[in-house]
Parts: structure tokens; C-alpha cells; sequence
């Protein structure tokens, strides 16, 4: 880390920032409606809800649970009047700045699942890429984990910075800013602020081991991945695991992690669009073939694909990182109760003996 | 940046009805420099646009060598098949393509060959087919059988004597009698062990409803084929085609990308979720 590179914040001088932010970014932060903290634009008056992990995470600033990837007209052929002609435009996102800020680290984390899937592999999605690009995280480190939380678990922590541009770390009642990335020193600076003190970076880096001190210990899970690939056969136990499931898919929805999505198109008359909408793998119909055929017809086997997805094939395909950041939403959204961290570890446990 | 999810327009040039409830499609890029750039392996697929409807997967089954058209043989089944099934030659559809992987042509390169397709599973087969009988001296034997349930459900009827005259040998049959046939009567599987081909030096490569499969691996394990020598070429509900939307995996493997081709030996290591 360069000197220098730290600034502070003081608690007065956070709504200014996001102010000054909002001039030339759309700046999305977390704010209390209803019941839920949501991510919203920031406007002039709007009160920041930073106590609490907000209710969903960031994904769909990056990506929306509908978008439209290209519109379609058919046209009337004037020299053959029963043809029809046909125009395909593409649409892409604009190339507006985003700013999220105070986001949590897990929820920037989640972006960093998606990037080898969208950004880096054979086929590049073009629609996440701009948007991606042009969306910068200011993510704010947790100080008082929830019981949910597991981030620790799989790489993460209350001060992770993987996924974010800007670190806030809470300090001498304000936040030691530490940029993570050039975008994000660049959104650093649009605030002026002063260098933080050496005391200042201590008692934030201290309070950050204190969070992380008040995360449940984290277990070994370096071999999980194989075990669940064992287990995959044993549907006794994914039977016992999805006992309580009830298919409903809440746990996808307020996922960072899940990207699963459909295609389909809208039309009416001679137009329309093809748009993309988040699925949910925990439903029948999602592989439902027109056969009538579905390879995963019970729900058992469908946990065992989200819960294998994340925890075996995702980390056997990118480099043994787990595909959830452990912020604990699926826990606290599901119905039933069902817990992720139960079913690693029953995997886990089961295989050891 | 070249965006996968965009589909090229392309023009109906001409619809083969093929059994009541196939037709085959040829069909060409509407810009011709895209036709002209198109280069594909046997066994790619397309994902063919219905706009307003959707899009769904078919193996593109003309020959890498045939330049002119890209050819589709789509059975009517759900609902953006229905759609295609009610095109008129000069309409204009949304193709993306060629996907996916492709028949280990190289490597079946002086070896034998068996091919064993069922009804509509032959549409993939005769990509195969055709580039092997286009590169005939690189491969020995070529052994075709083909069945369906009648004479009605074969496709590809028309260029049977081609084939043949090319140098394959065809074994066609039906799975019961039916005034005026004159090739074989009986299962494929069955047909398969009547013919019983060596194992040495061969590639067997196979497609069709699932209960055919089933026993003509069966069969081939008789005939003390091993799983490396054995090939087939998957069908999975897909969306985007291209690794992404999470749809069509089985563990590890995505079915769009790393497919639709497998040899059965690759299939025995991936968990059991056909
Ligand atoms: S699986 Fe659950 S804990 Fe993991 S990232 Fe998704 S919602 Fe969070
Ligand atoms: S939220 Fe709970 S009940 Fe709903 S699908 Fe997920 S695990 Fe099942
Ligand atoms: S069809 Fe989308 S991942 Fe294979």
C-alpha cells in the first residue's frame, strides 16, 4: 500500500462525498423502505441505512433481473406482400458511471464469481462487461457480523476487498477509505479528503480483527468439493437435506452468487424484445425439456445441483474458490429453514467417516 | 465486441418434408460475406430463432464441405419447433451458430466406422456421415445402420442410393413389416447384433431416442466395445448456448460447450444426471 493512499472520512463528510458523487455518477445506496434496506439513487435528503447488511445485494445493479438483450421488428417485404423481412438491434447498456456504495464486502465479493463466468471464459457477455465496467464498489467493512454470516468460511472476511474498488473501514468515528483499485482511487479523490492518521489506520485495522473475531470459527473445506462430487450418488442424503425445501427459490433470488438465467421473448404485433430474467434452479420447470423429460425432477436433486454448483463444480472449474461469499441471505430468506452451512458441513462430516 | 447472444438473419432457402413430423431446413445468411466466413465441424450445433417465440438447439447436419446452405432437420415437439414447422422458403429466421464441440473426426482417422442412428437421431449422424464419405480414403469400413418405425419415419430417403454409391455400407431397417419394403425388418439393437461388428480398430458412434441408446450400447458392450470407443452426442433443454446461464450442466461439464459430444467413457466419469 502507498502512503498516502488512505484517506479518512469523517461521519460528516460521508453524505458530501456521496453528494459530490452524485453530480456525475448514478450513486446507489443502501436505504430503509419498508422493511427491507434497499439499494436506491441517491437524491438530495436521502438518509444512508448502514447499520445492517442490506436485504439484497448489489447483483442487480450489474445484473438486472431483466434486461433486454436485443429488440426484433419484422417488416413487411413490399415486393413479396405475404413475406415478412426481419431487423434484429442489439441493445447495450449505456456507459453511465454507477457508484455503489455501502455494500458489504461479501456483496462486491459476489461480482468476483461472476467475472471468470462472464468476463473471462470463451464467450464474453457484453451486457455484464459494460455494465461491470462502468459500476464501481465502495464497500463498507463490517464491524458487527450477523449470526448468519460465514464469509470467513470461504475466503472472505469483514474487511475483504476481493470484488470492490474502494474499501470504508469504520474508524475514530468515521472511515479510513483504502482504494483497492485505480476507478476506485479516482472516486477517492472526488472527495478531498485528508490522509488518515497512523492512529486511525490502527484502530481500523483492529476493528476489523474484532469483527472478524465475532465470525463463527471457520471450518476446513478444502476437500469439499471431492466429497460432494461423492456424494453426488447418495440421494438419501440430498433427500434428508432438502427435507424442509419447498422449491420456492428465495435463496437463488437474494443470492450474490447465483447467476442462473432465461431467455424469452416479448411481442407483440410485428415487434418485440428478447430479454434476460434471473431463474431459479430450484424450480421444476428450470430443466424441465420439452420431452417431457426432466433430469432433475425432485427437489432433492435440485438442491443438490445449487449446493454442488457453489460448493464442488464451481470451485473445480475456477480455481478452487468457492461460488458463495457467505453473507448468510439464503439463511435468513429461506421459509423452511434450510442452511447452507449445515449441508456443507453434513458433506463434509458424512464423507469423513 | 462481438456479441454471442446476437443471432444472424438468415433466409429459408429451401424446406424438405421429411416424415410427417420432420422437415429439414436449408438455410442461408442473409449477408453473404457471413455465409462465406461460416466454417463448422461435424456435430456443432446452431440455436435456431423464432423471434417471438425463442430459440432451441439442433445439431447442424450438411457437411462442413457443403458450402452453399446450413441444413436443419427439426421434429415438431414443442412450441418453437411448431413455429419453425410453419416457415415458407424465403422467410427470415435468427440462427446462431455453429456452438459447441464436434465428432472426433481426426482421431477416427483409419479406423472403421459404425454408425447407428434411430429415427430423427440420424440428423446429427449424417453431418458425420457425409464428411466421412467426402474424405472417403481416410477411413476404412463404413458400416450405417438406420431404422425407424416405419418406411415413412426415415429421413434423408432420397439420398440413400448416394450415400451407398459413395461407399457406405447401409443397413436400413423398420421395426416391423410393411408391404413394399424390401431392406431389414427389426429393432436397431437387434440389427446391430445380427451384423455384429469387430471392435478392432473401430469407432462406434451412435444417436437416437434414449431407449434405442440404451440398448445399442448395450449391444456394443457385447461386442466388446470399450466406452472410449464409443460415441454419442447429447440432447439437454438449453438457453444460451454459450457456458453462461447455468441451464444445461451435469457436474462440471456444460453441455452447450463442452458438448453435445461425448465419448461414453467421458460420460461415465460425469455424476449421473441425464
Ligand atoms: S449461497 Fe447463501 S450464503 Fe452463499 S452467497 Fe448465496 S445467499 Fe449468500
Ligand atoms: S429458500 Fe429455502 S425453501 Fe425456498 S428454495 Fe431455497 S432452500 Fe428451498
Ligand atoms: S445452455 Fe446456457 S449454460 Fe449451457
Amino acid at each position: 500500500m502507498v502512503m498516502g493512499d488512505l484517506k479518512f472520512c469523517p461521519k460528516e463528510g460521508l453524505s458530501r462525498w456521496v453528494e459530490e458523487l452524485s453530480r456525475e455518477h448514478t450513486v446507489l445506496v443502501p436505504q430503509q423502505a419498508g422493511d427491507a434496506v434497499e439499494f436506491l439513487p441517491f437524491a438530495e435528503g436521502s438518509e444512508l441505512s448502514l447499520d445492517r447488511q442490506p436485504t439484497a445485494p448489489p447483483k442487480k445493479s450489474v445484473f438486472p433481473q431483466t434486461e433486454t438483450l436485443m429488440r426484433f421488428e419484422y417488416q413487411k417485404d413490399p415486393e413479396h406482400p405475404d413475406r415478412q423481412t426481419l431487423q434484429i438491434k442489439e441493445t447495450l447498456p449505456g456507459k453511465e458511471k454507477t457508484v455503489i456504495l455501502g455494500c458489504r464486502p461479501c456483496g462486491a465479493r459476489g461480482f468476483s464469481v461472476f467475472d471468470p463466468v462472464f468476463g473471462q471464459g470463451e464467450y464474453l457477455d457484453p451486457y455484464y462487461q459494460a455494465r461491470r465496467e462502468h459500476t464501481v464498489f465502495v464497500s463498507l467493512a463490517c464491524r458487527h457480523p450477523e449470526n448468519t454470516c460465514f464469509c470467513n468460511w470461504v475466503g472472505g472476511g469483514p474487511a475483504d476487498s476481493a470484488g470492490s474498488d474502494v474499501l470504508m473501514l469504520p474508524a475514530g468515528g468515521g472511515y479510513v477509505l483504502r482504494p483497492v483499485t485505480d476507478q476506485g482511487r479516482q472516486i477517492v479523490e472526488v472527495g478531498g479528503f485528508e490522509d488518515a492518521s497512523p492512529e486511525q489506520q490502527t484502530e481500523a485495522d483492529r476493528l476489523a480483527e474484532e469483527a472478524a473475531e465475532n465470525l463463527s470459527p471457520a471450518p476446513e473445506l478444502e476437500e469439499v468439493p471431492d466429497k460432494l462430487f461423492e456424494l453426488f450418488e447418495n440421494l438419501d442424503f440430498w433427500e434428508l437435506m432438502a427435507a424442509k425445501c419447498i422449491s420456492c427459490g428465495a435463496c437463488t433470488y437474494l443470492c450474490p452468487t447465483c447467476y442462473c438465467f432465461n431467455i424469452s421473448d416479448e411481442y407483440s404485433g410485428l415487434q418485440g424484445k428478447r430479454i434476460r430474467t434471473w431463474d431459479n434452479c430450484m424450480s421444476n420447470l428450470f430443466t424441465h425439456e420439452a420431452s417431457g423429460h426432466n433430469p432433475r425432477p425432485t427437489k432433492a436433486q435440485r438442491l443438490r445441483n445449487r449446493v454442488g454448483h457453489k460448493f464442488s463444480y464451481y470451485p473445480k472449474l475456477h480455481e478452487q474458490v468457492f461460488a458463495c461469499c457467505g453473507c448468510g441471505r439464503c439463511i435468513k430468506s429461506c421459509p423452511m429453514s434450510v442452511d447452507i452451512r449445515e449441508i456443507v458441513l453434513s458433506a463434509k462430516e458424512y464423507a469423513d467417516e | 465486441m462481438n456479441n454471442p447472444y446476437l443471432p444472424e438473419i438468415a433466409i429459408v432457402k429451401e424446406i424438405i418434408q421429411e416424415t410427417h413430423n420432420i422437415k429439414t431446413f436449408r438455410l442461408v445468411f442473409k449477408d453473404p460475406d457471413k455465409m462465406e466466413q461460416c466454417v463448422f465441424e461435424p456435430g456443432q450445433v446452431g440455436q435456431l430463432s423464432v423471434f417471438g417465440t425463442g430459440e432451441s438447439t439442433f445439431v447442424i447436419n450438411s457437411p462442413p464441405t457443403q458450402k452453399e446452405y446450413l441444413q436443419f432437420s427439426v421434429m415438431r415437439a414443442g412450441e418453437v419447433t411448431t413455429k419453425l414447422h410453419s416457415l415458407k422458403v424465403g422467410d427470415q429466421i435468427g440462427v446462431r451458430a455453429p456452438l459447441g464441440n464436434c465428432f472426433p473426426y481426426e482421431a477416427m482417422k483409419g479406423k472403421d466406422i459404425i454408425i447407428v442412428g434411430g429415427g430423427i437421431g440420424m440428423a446429427p449422424l449424417r453431418t458425420l456421415l457425409l464428411y466421412l464419405l467426402d474424405n472417403r480414403q481416410d477411413y476404412g469400413e463404413i458400416k450405417v445402420i438406420y431404422g425407424a418405425r416405419s418406411p415413412e419415419d426415415l429421413c434423408f430417403t432420397y439420398e440413400f442410393e448416394q450415400w451407398r454409391q459413395k461407399g457406405a455400407d447401409l443397413v436400413l431397417t423398420v421395426d416391423k413389416e410393411f408391404p413394399g419394403w424390401t431392406e431389414r425388418v427389426g429393432f436397431v439393437p437387434a440389427v446391430l447384433a445380427e451384423e455384429a461388428p469387430a471392435p478392432m480398430n473401430r469407432v462406434a458412434i451412435t444417436c437416437g431416442p434414449p431407449i434405442m441408446i440404451k440398448f445399442v450400447l448395450k449391444g456394443l458392450k457385447e461386442l466388446d466395445f470399450a466406452d472410449e470407443q464409443i460415441i454419442t452426442t447429447l440432447e439437454k433443454r438449453m438457453k444460451c448456448g454459450i457456458g453462461l446461464c447455468g441451464r444445461c450442466n451435469i457436474g462440471t461439464k456444460y453441455v452447450c460447450v463442452d458438448g453435445p459430444v461425448f465419448t461414453q467413457a467421458e460420460l461415465n466419469e460425469l455424476p449421473a444426471e441425464l
